[in-house]
């Protein structure tokens, strides 16, 4: 592979898995505190599963491009060199946001890793269908949850509409572009985050609609973008300082 | 997917669950069975409280499908279960008795085998010289 075509790559699984790393922490931050005993499990064991995708990317970019020892990639970088997206960073508000954010990110997940199947780059084909199952579990939790609170009272329509609206524009920049895109589509690696958009768009939209939410507008919403060139929301340093804290006494420990 | 089995009736995860039932004091209890294999029977593993059955195996999924091997689950209302009563334990009370009822007198590994060695000498005896 051309230096090119190595950098986009690692920049893409590098953004792939600081999401992941970083929404898994954040939605584990519910363990314990969940509101019903069951949710608590299903959300806490899903947190769980993100921090293995992430894992097992950052694998990836160890194994494949001389990347560095996952442990150490995942919490020894300045905030500046993480490329989540902001929507990831949020910090956790009521349970009706964090519902929200599962939904449109897994949803976002989910069609990023189908269209995987189909890469060029064989690690990414070895890793969508072992995440398939996962996926498809993540998905039916979240639009089980969406559909009950759209139909779940006017309290809780409200909220969860509310929540949409207020974090839409936000989710959009899941699909910031980075930059050795136009290689890595040419290539055949990944269809860009265009289509990835486009085919979000045509998951969500029926599933809100159908329980009863109405679809902020793209076009006035615009995304929310900066992340994948390390500019960052002010609640990512706080984030990785507590997520980092033990790993950090001991680096040199083994767990 | 459509059951083969006309009795159960299976999650599909396209149509959304059905909402949940407003007015309840608290939410309804399920029993969860979980299979371990294709074929084999399914076990009751525990209860759950969920609002509906569909929320209910979203649940028992992660609650009781997440470690051990697993390949279905099924999920039933604990209130549909008709169930013996405490006091009537003794009915059950010598069953252990009643070992003529065991088939467990029915010698049928000694007649496999006695068959399996005459097969087994035919196959020698028939081979091509």
């Amino acid at each position: 592979m051309d230096e090119a075509l190595n950098t986009g790559l690692a920049g893409l699984i590098t953004r792939m898995a600081d999401d992941e790393l970083v929404l898994g922490h954040r939605n584990s931050e519910w363990t314990g505190l969940g509101p019903i005993l069951e949710e608590d499990i299903a959300f806490s064991s899903m947190a769980q599963d993100k921090i293995g995708h992430a894992l097992a990317l950052y694998q990836v970019l160890e194994r494949e491009l001389g990347g560095t020892d996952p442990d150490h990639f995942a919490f020894f970088r300045d905030a500046g060199q993480y490329q989540c997206c902001h929507f990831v960073e949020y910090p956790n508000r009521e349970y009706d946001f964090s519902l929200m954010r599962h939904f449109l990110f897994d949803a976002a997940e989910t069609v990023r890793f189908a269209s995987l199947e189909e890469s060029t780059f064989q690690p990414f084909r070895q890793l969508a269908r072992k995440f398939r199952g996962e996926l498809k579990y993540h998905m039916m939790h979240a639009r089980a949850w969406i559909h009950q609170l759209g139909h779940g009272g006017e309290a809780a329509r409200e909220r969860m509409q509310s929540c949409l609206s207020s974090c839409f524009g936000s989710s959009l920049g899941i699909f910031e572009e980075g930059i050795g895109d136009d290689t890595l589509i040419s290539s055949g690696i990944f269809p860009g985050e265009k289509a990835l958009r486009e085919k979000w768009l045509e998951l969500v939209e029926p599933l809100l609609e159908a329980a009863a939410f109405q679809m902020p507008s793209v076009a006035e919403t615009g995304p929310d973008t900066g992340g994948r060139t390390g500019i960052h929301t002010s609640f990512l340093q706080p984030l990785l300082d507590e997520m980092r804290e033990v790993f950090r006494m001991d680096p040199a420990a083994s767990w | 997917m459509q059951s083969f089995d006309p009795r159960v009736r299976r999650l599909n995860p396209e149509p959304p669950p059905e909402p949940v039932e407003e007015g309840l004091p608290s939410w309804p209890a399920f029993e969860v069975f979980h299979q371990e294999k294709r074929g084999a029977r399914h076990e009751h593993v525990g209860s759950l409280h969920a609002p509906n059955p569909e929320m209910a195996l979203v649940f028992a999924k992660e609650q009781f499908g997440r470690r051990k091997k697993c390949v279905s689950i099924w999920v039933v209302p604990s209130d549909r279960i008709l169930a013996s009563a405490e006091q009537d334990e003794d009915m059950f009370a010598n069953n252990l008795d009643k070992t003529y009822r065991d088939a467990s007198g029915f010698r049928v590994m000694e007649k496999i085998n006695r068959i399996r060695r005459e097969q087994g000498n035919n196959q020698t005896g028939s081979k091509p010289k």
